[in-house]
C-alpha cells in the first residue's frame, strides 16, 4: 500500500511519457488520471493509519549509496507529518490532472504534459517520505526538474524558455545551500538519517563546528544553510525571483507545482528539521526575519500586479512568508497546517484563474477583463471562496490557519515575535485588499475587453469546474476540520514526534498567560513541560535558557492571547476589502491619483523592489562578460599565448633565423668556416 | 579458475587481434573492404566487451590486492616484468574503455566514409592501449601504452578530424608529450633508486622526502596535461572541436581518466609525503579550474567547446576529491569520472547526431529541436541533467560523495567546488535552451529526422547506465570499498612514519 501510493504516479509517468503518442490523448489522461487517483485513495487509509492511529513506519526499498561511514537508503519514511503531505499532494495533484483534461484540450502535446504532472507527483511523494537528507534531495531537485520541465512546457515561447531556466537556476542556488548543509549534518553526526540526526541533535546542543574559517555554533550553522535551501524552493526573499516568472507554465501547474506543493518545500523541510532548527535558535531568528519580510513584500508587490495569475504568484509567496514566521517562533504545528489549508484554497484561486483565462480566450490582464460575473458565474464563486479563505475570513479555511500564525507570533512574546506579528497584520490588510481587488477588477464593473473575446466567454466544462467545487469544498472546511488535530487540543497526540514540541517559553508571556489563565489545562501542559525536563535533564538548557521554567509551547500560548489580538486580523482585513470596494468599485479614480501622487513608491512597488534589475546587473551579466574575457583574455591570450602558441612561435622564429645561414651559396660556407678556424685557433692561443 | 586464463591479456590483445585482420584479412572493393571492417571492429570490440564483463562477475570485492594477476619475466634479472592486474581502482576503467570502444564503432558506421578500414584499425589499436595502460602493473609498461594511446589517437584527429585538425592534433600532441618526458624522467629516477619497475613494489618502497617533491612534480606534469587540470587544458577543446565525434567521446570518456587514474596509482601511493604537501596545490587548481571553466563554457558558440569545457570543469572536482584523501571524496572522484565518461561521451554523442545532420557545431544554427525530434530532446535531456548532477543520474553520486568528502577535509574547498554546480546548470541548461528550446524556423533544422534505430541503440545502454548508476550506485560503488580502504590507510601509515622519522631527526 505504502510502497504502491507512491510509485504508481511514477509509473504512468513513465508509461505515458515514453509511448504518449501510440497511447494517444485520452488514454494518456485516463492512465496518468487513474494513477494519482489510486495514490490518492491509498493515502487516506495511510493517513489514518499513520496519523490518527498513531502508527508510524519506515518501509525500505534498496540501498542507496554507500561509502565508508556513509549510508544511505532508499526507504519511505511515513509518519504524521509526511501522512499529512502525501494526503494535501495527492488529492490536489489529483484533481489538477482531472482540471487539465479540460484545461489544456486543445494543447498539441497533451501526453507530455500529463507524464510531467505525474513525474512531479512522484518526486514530491519522494520528497516528503524521505527518511534521510540525500533522499529528500533527490525527491528536492526532482520537483525542481519538473518545475522547469512544466513552466518551460511551451518552448515556443522564449519567455517561457528563460523563466524556466530560472527557475532551475535560483533552484540551484538554494540547493547549493542545502548540499552544504547536508555535508554540515554528515561531518557533525557522521550519518545523514534523519532518525538518528534527531537522537543525536540534543546531545549536540553546544558543539561547534570549524566552517568556512569560522568557529560556529554547529547547530546553528547547519539549520541556516538548510534554510537557504527552503528559501530557494519556496521563494523567500531575496531567492523570491523565480516565482512570479514561473506563471509562463500552463495554469494548473501554477496551481499544483508553484501554489500547493512544490514551493512549501520549504516549509516542509524546516518543519520535517524541526528537531535540529529547535536547538539553533539563532537560526529560527533568521527565519522570522526572512519569514515577515517576505510576506510583507510580496504583499506590497501584489496590490500593483495587473496580470491575474501574477497577483496569486505574488499572494503565495506572502503566505509562504506566513508559514515561515510561523515556524520560526516555533509554530511548527501552525505552519504545516496553513500549509495545507493553503494547498486548497490556493490551487482553487488558481485554477479560479484558469477558468477566467480559459473563457477569456488566454487573456491574463485584467485591465482587459471586468463584468464577467453575469457570464462565468460559478467560478465567480469559487473565487468568492478562494478569496474568503485566503483573507482569512471566520468558518473558511484561512481563518483557522492565518490566526493560528498571528497568535503565535504575538505568542511568542519576543522582539522578532513582533516584529512578524506586525508585519504580519499588515501583509493581511494588503492580502485582503489586492484579493478583492482580483475580484472588483475581473468580475465587476465594466467589460473592457473587445467584442469577440466577449462573446466568446463561456463557463469552463465539467472536467474543470467538478475540481474546482472540490478544492472548494477543502477550501471551506479544511480550516473547521483540522484545527483540533493540527493545532487543537489533541495536536500532541495527532503529531506524535513527527515535529518537535517549541519548548522556548518567554517569562513575558508566560506570566501574562499565567494571569489569564490560572488554570493552563494540564493535558496541554503536560507534555510540553515533560519535553522539557527531558531537554534540561541532557544539559542543554539553551533553548530554554533564560525563559519561564515552567514555559508552555508557543501554541499553547497562542490560544491564550488578549481578545484585541484575535480579532485584530478579522478588522485589518474588512479594512483591506473595504478600501478595494472604494477603489475599485466606488471611485476608480483614487488609485490613479494615488500613483501619481507618488510616482517613486508606485514605480519601486510595481517593478518587484528591482530585485530583477539588480540582479540582473550584479549577477547575470557580469557572469557571461567575466566568460568571455576570461575565455579570450586568459584561455587564447595568456595561456596559449605564452604555452603552445607563443613556443611554437618562438621556435619558427628561431628556424627562420638559422634558415638564413643555409643560404646554399659556397663562399658563405667558406666564409664562415674561416672565421670558426680563427675564433677557435685564437682560444687556443689565449688559453694557452 | 578463471585466472588461469590470462583473461587480462586476452582483453587487452584481443582489439589488436581484430586490427590485424582488418589489416590483413579484409580484401575487396572499397565498399566491400568498409563495411568488412567495420563488422570485425563492431564484433571485436563488442566480444571483448563481453570478455571484460568476467572480470567484473570474477572479481573478488573483499581483497584489497591486485586480482587477475599475470607475470612474465620480460627483461630477465633488470627488474622489469610483464605484470597485469587490477584492483577495485582499476577494474572499471577497464570495463569503461571497452564499453565505450563498440558504441564509438558504432557511432563512426556513416560519419566515417574515407579510409574506414584505417579507422577502424585505429581504434582497434586505441583499445589495447587503454586496456593495457588501466591493466598494467609494470611502470615500463605502464609508460608504453600511456604513449602508446597518443598515437591512434593523434592519428585519428589528424585524419579524420575536422578544418583544423593538424593544428588540434600537434597542439595535442606535443602537450602531452611535453608531459611525459618528464614523467619518463621520474620513471629512470624511481628505477635506480628501487631496483625495479614493479608497481606494487614501488608501492612499498619509501623515497626520500626530497626525492618525492621532484618525483611529484614530474609526475604532476605529465598526469596535470591528461587531466587536465588548469592551466594546461587548452589542448582539449581544440581536439574535442576537431575530433571526429568517435574520437571526442573516447577522448573525454577514456583518455581525460588517464591523468587522474595516474594520480591514484603512482603519486598517491608512492609519494605520500609529496602528495600531502602539494594538496594544497591541487586543491588550488581544482578550484580555479571548476569556476574558472565553467565560466567559460558559458561564453562559448561551439557546442563541443562547450561541453569540452565542462569536462575541464568534471574533472576538476576529481583532482580535488582524490587529494582530500578521505574514503568519500577519493570514491566520489572515481565514481565521477565513470560518471563523466558515460555522460560526457553520451553529449557528444548527441553533439554528433545533429553534426551528422547539419554539419555545424555553431549553438545559434540549431533551435527548437524539440519539435522535429522529440526523442532526441528527451535522450539529450536525460544526459544533460546527469552532466548537471542531477540526483537519480549517475552525475550525482560522484559530485556529491566528492563534495561530501572535501568538505570533511575543507569546508572552503567543497564551498567554492559546488559553486560549479550552479554554473554547471547555468551553461548546460543555456545549451539546451538555444538547441532544442525555441521556434523551429530554419529551413534546414526544419528537414531533420528524429534519431534513427542505430542511434538508439548506441544510446540505449548509455541511458541505462545512466540511471542504473544514478539509482543503484552499490554495484559499482562495492568493488571499489576495500581498494580505496587499503589507498587511504596505506596512506595515512605512511604519513604517520614520515612524520615519526622527521619528529626523530629534530
Amino acid at each position: 500500500m505504502y510502497v504502491a501510493a507512491i510509485f504508481l504516479p511514477l509509473l504512468a509517468a513513465i508509461g505515458v511519457g515514453l509511448f504518449g503518442r501510440r497511447l494517444g490523448d485520452r488514454l494518456s489522461q485516463a492512465l496518468t488520471c487513474l494513477g494519482i487517483g489510486l495514490s490518492a485513495v491509498l493515502a487516506v487509509p495511510i493517513f489514518i493509519e499513520v496519523a490518527l492511529n498513531g502508527n508510524a513506519v519506515t518501509v525500505p526499498l534498496l540501498s542507496f549509496i554507500a561509502s565508508g561511514d556513509l549510508v544511505v537508503d532508499w526507504a519511505l519514511k511515513f509518519d504524521t507529518l509526511s501522512a499529512v503531505m502525501v494526503l494535501t499532494v495527492s488529492w490536489v495533484s489529483f484533481l489538477v490532472h482531472v482540471y487539465s483534461i479540460g484545461y489544456m484540450h486543445h494543447d498539441s502535446s497533451i501526453p507530455r504534459f500529463m507524464a510531467y504532472l505525474s513525474l512531479f507527483t512522484f518526486f514530491m511523494f519522494m520528497l516528503v517520505t524521505a527518511d534521510n537528507l540525500v533522499q529528500m534531495f533527490f525527491g528536492w531537485e526532482g520537483v525542481g526538474l519538473a518545475s522547469y520541465l512544466l513552466i518551460g512546457f511551451w518552448y515556443d515561447r522564449p519567455s517561457a524558455s528563460a523563466a524556466a531556466i530560472k527557475a532551475f537556476v535560483v533552484n540551484r542556488v538554494g540547493d547549493f545551500g542545502f548540499s552544504l548543509g547536508i555535508f554540515a549534518c554528515f561531518l557533525l553526526f557522521g550519518t545523514i538519517n534523519l532518525d538518528q540526526i534527531f537522537a543525536a541533535a540534543p546531545g549536540m546542543a553546544d558543539a561547534t563546528l570549524h566552517l568556512f574559517g569560522v568557529d560556529w555554533h554547529a547547530l546553528t550553522i547547519i539549520s541556516l544553510l538548510l534554510f537557504v535551501g527552503a528559501m530557494g524552493k519556496s521563494a523567500q526573499l531575496g531567492l523570491h525571483t523565480w516565482l512570479p516568472d514561473a506563471m509562463e507554465g500552463p495554469t494548473p501547474v501554477s496551481a499544483l507545482i508553484h501554489a500547493a506543493t512544490m514551493v512549501t518545500a520549504g516549509v516542509f523541510m524546516v518543519a520535517r528539521m524541526s528537531p535540529v532548527f529547535e536547538y539553533a535558535p539563532i537560526a529560527l531568528g533568521v527565519v522570522v526575519v526572512i519569514g515577515a519580510s517576505t510576506a510583507f513584500f510580496a504583499a506590497t508587490v501584489g496590490c500593483t500586479q495587473t496580470d491575474i495569475k501574477r497577483v496569486i504568484a505574488y499572494s503565495t509567496c506572502s503566505q509562504l512568508g506566513y508559514m515561515f514566521f510561523a515556524l520560526g517562533v516555533g509554530a511548527y504545528q501552525a505552519a504545516i497546517f496553513h500549509l495545507m489549508t493553503h494547498a486548497f484554497f490556493k490551487a482553487l484561486l488558481f485554477l479560479s484563474a484558469g477558468s477566467v483565462i480559459h473563457a477569456m480566450s488566454d487573456e491574463q490582464d485584467m485591465r482587459n477583463m471586468g463584468g464577467l460575473w453575469k457570464h462565468i458565474p460559478f467560478t465567480y464563486a469559487m473565487m468568492w471562496i478562494g478569496s474568503l479563505a485566503l483573507a482569512g475570513v471566520p468558518v473558511f479555511a484561512g481563518y483557522y490557519s492565518k490566526d493560528m500564525i498571528l497568535e503565535s507570533a504575538y505568542a511568542a512574546g519576543t522582539g522578532l515575535g513582533t516584529f512578524a506579528f506586525v508585519l504580519g497584520i499588515l501583509a493581511a490588510a494588503m492580502t485582503a485588499f489586492y484579493s478583492w481587488r482580483l475580484l472588483f477588477l475581473t468580475f465587476h464593473g465594466q467589460p473592457r475587453a473587445n467584442e469577440t473575446v466577449m462573446a466568446h466567454v463561456h463557463e469552463s466544462p465539467a472536467s474543470m469546474t467538478v475540481p474546482l467545487a472540490a478544492l472548494a469544498v477543502g477550501a471551506v472546511f479544511a480550516g473547521m476540520v483540522a484545527y483540533n488535530h493540527f493545532v487543537g487540543e489533541e495536536h500532541p497526540a495527532f503529531w506524535g514526534d513527527s515535529i518537535a514540541y517549541n519548548v522556548q517559553g518567554s517569562a513575558v508571556a508566560g506570566e501574562a498567560q499565567g494571569a489569564a489563565a490560572p488554570a493552563a489545562e494540564p493535558e496541554h501542559a503536560a507534555p510540553a513541560v515533560e519535553h522539557e525536563a527531558e531537554a534540561s535533564d541532557d544539559g542543554h538548557g539553551a533553548a530554554a535558557e533564560g525563559h519561564d521554567a515552567a514555559g508552555q509551547g508557543v501554541l499553547e500560548r497562542a490560544h491564550h492571547v488578549p481578545f484585541l489580538v484575535k480579532i485584530l486580523p478579522l478588522l485589518v482585513t474588512a479594512g483591506g476589502i473595504a478600501l478595494a470596494w472604494v477603489f475599485y468599485i466606488r471611485s476608480p479614480a483614487y488609485p490613479v491619483a494615488l500613483a501619481e501622487k507618488y510616482p517613486g513608491l508606485y514605480r519601486f512597488v510595481l517593478n518587484k523592489w528591482y530585485f530583477d534589475e539588480l540582479y540582473d546587473r550584479i549577477f547575470v551579466r557580469p557572469m557571461f562578460r567575466v566568460g568571455r574575457v576570461l575565455w579570450r583574455g586568459g584561455d587564447m591570450a595568456v595561456i596559449d599565448g605564452l604555452g603552445p602558441d607563443g613556443i611554437a612561435a618562438v621556435a619558427r622564429d628561431i628556424a627562420a633565423r638559422l634558415r638564413r645561414f643555409q643560404s646554399g651559396y659556397v663562399y658563405h660556407y667558406a666564409f664562415l668556416m674561416i672565421i670558426g678556424v680563427v675564433v677557435f685557433v685564437s682560444w687556443r692561443l689565449v688559453e694557452a | 579458475m578463471i585466472e588461469d586464463i590470462s583473461l587480462l591479456s586476452i582483453i587487452t590483445f584481443l582489439p589488436l587481434f581484430g586490427a590485424g585482420c582488418i589489416l590483413l584479412l579484409v580484401r575487396g572493393t572499397e565498399t566491400e573492404v568498409a563495411a568488412n571492417s567495420r563488422w570485425v571492429a563492431l564484433w571485436t570490440s563488442g566480444v571483448t566487451f563481453v570478455l571484460s564483463l568476467g572480470v567484473w562477475i570474477g572479481f573478488d570485492p573483499t581483497r584489497a590486492d591486485f586480482q587477475f594477476v599475470e607475470m612474465v619475466e620480460w627483461l630477465p634479472g633488470q627488474g622489469i616484468g610483464y605484470h597485469m592486474g587490477v584492483d577495485g581502482i582499476s577494474l572499471f576503467f577497464v570495463l569503461l574503455a571497452t564499453f565505450l570502444t563498440p558504441l564509438c564503432v558504432l557511432a563512426s558506421w556513416e560519419s566515417i566514409k574515407t579510409r574506414v578500414r584505417e579507422y577502424m584499425v585505429a581504434f582497434l589499436v586505441l583499445e589495447t592501449m587503454m586496456v593495457g595502460m588501466f591493466c598494467a602493473l609494470d611502470y615500463v609498461l605502464f609508460y608504453v601504452f600511456f604513449e602508446g594511446v597518443l598515437i591512434p589517437m593523434f592519428l585519428i584527429i589528424g585524419i579524420w578530424g575536422g578544418p583544423r585538425r593538424i593544428y588540434a592534433a600537434f597542439k595535442f600532441f606535443l602537450y602531452t608529450l611535453l608531459g611525459s618526458v618528464l614523467m619518463l624522467v621520474a620513471l629512470l629516477a624511481m628505477y635506480l633508486h628501487a631496483g625495479t619497475t614493479d608497481i606494487p613494489t614501488l608501492m612499498t618502497t619509501h623515497f626520500p622526502a626530497a626525492m618525492q617533491t621532484w618525483l611529484f612534480l614530474a609526475l604532476l606534469a605529465s598526469f596535470a596535461v591528461k587531466v587536465p587540470m588548469w592551466p594546461v587544458h587548452t589542448w582539449l577543446p581544440d581536439a574535442h572541436v576537431e575530433a571526429p565525434t568517435a574520437g571526442s567521446v573516447i577522448l573525454a570518456g577514456v583518455l581525460l581518466k588517464m591523468g587522474a587514474y595516474g594520480f591514484l596509482r603512482f603519486s598517491v601511493p608512492m609519494l605520500p609525503e609529496a602528495t600531502a604537501e602539494f594538496a594544497g596545490l591541487i586543491f588550488g587548481l581544482s578550484i580555479i579550474a571548476v569556476i574558472y571553466t565553467s565560466l567559460v563554457a558559458l561564453a562559448q558558440e561551439d557546442m563541443k567547446k562547450l561541453i569540452a569545457y565542462s569536462s575541464v570543469a568534471h574533472m576538476g572536482f576529481v583532482t580535488a576529491g582524490i587529494f582530500a584523501m578521505t574514503q568519500q571524496s577519493v570514491e566520489g572522484a572515481i565514481y565521477q569520472m565513470l560518471s563523466h565518461g558515460i555522460v560526457s561521451g553520451a553529449l557528444f554523442l548527441c553533439v554528433g547526431v545533429i553534426y551528422d545532420r547539419l554539419h555545424t557545431r555553431e549553438i545559434a544554427r540549431y533551435g527548437g529541436l524539440a519539435h522535429n525530434m522529440p526523442k532526441y530532446a528527451l535522450v539529450f535531456m536525460l544526459f544533460m541533467m546527469a552532466s548537471v548532477g542531477l540526483p537519480g543520474t549517475s552525475g550525482f553520486v560522484g559530485e556529491f560523495l566528492v563534495m561530501l568528502g572535501v568538505f570533511q577535509v575543507s569546508s572552503v574547498v567543497a564551498l567554492f567546488v559546488a559553486t560549479g554546480v550552479i554554473l554547471g546548470a547555468v551553461y548546460m541548461l543555456y545549451l539546451y535552451r538555444r538547441v532544442v528550446f525555441g521556434k523551429l524556423e530554419k529551413a534546414d533544422v526544419k528537414a531533420m529526422l528524429d534519431l534513427s534505430p542505430r542511434e538508439m541503440a548506441i544510446f540505449a545502454p548509455l541511458v541505462v547506465l545512466v540511471l542504473w548508476m544514478g539509482i543503484y550506485p552499490s554495484s559499482f560503488l562495492g568493488p571499489m570499498h576495500v581498494s580505496v580502504e587499503n589507498l587511504i590507510s596505506t596512506y595515512e601509515a605512511a604519513l604517520q612514519a614520515a612524520g615519526g622519522v622527521s619528529v626523530a631527526v629534530q
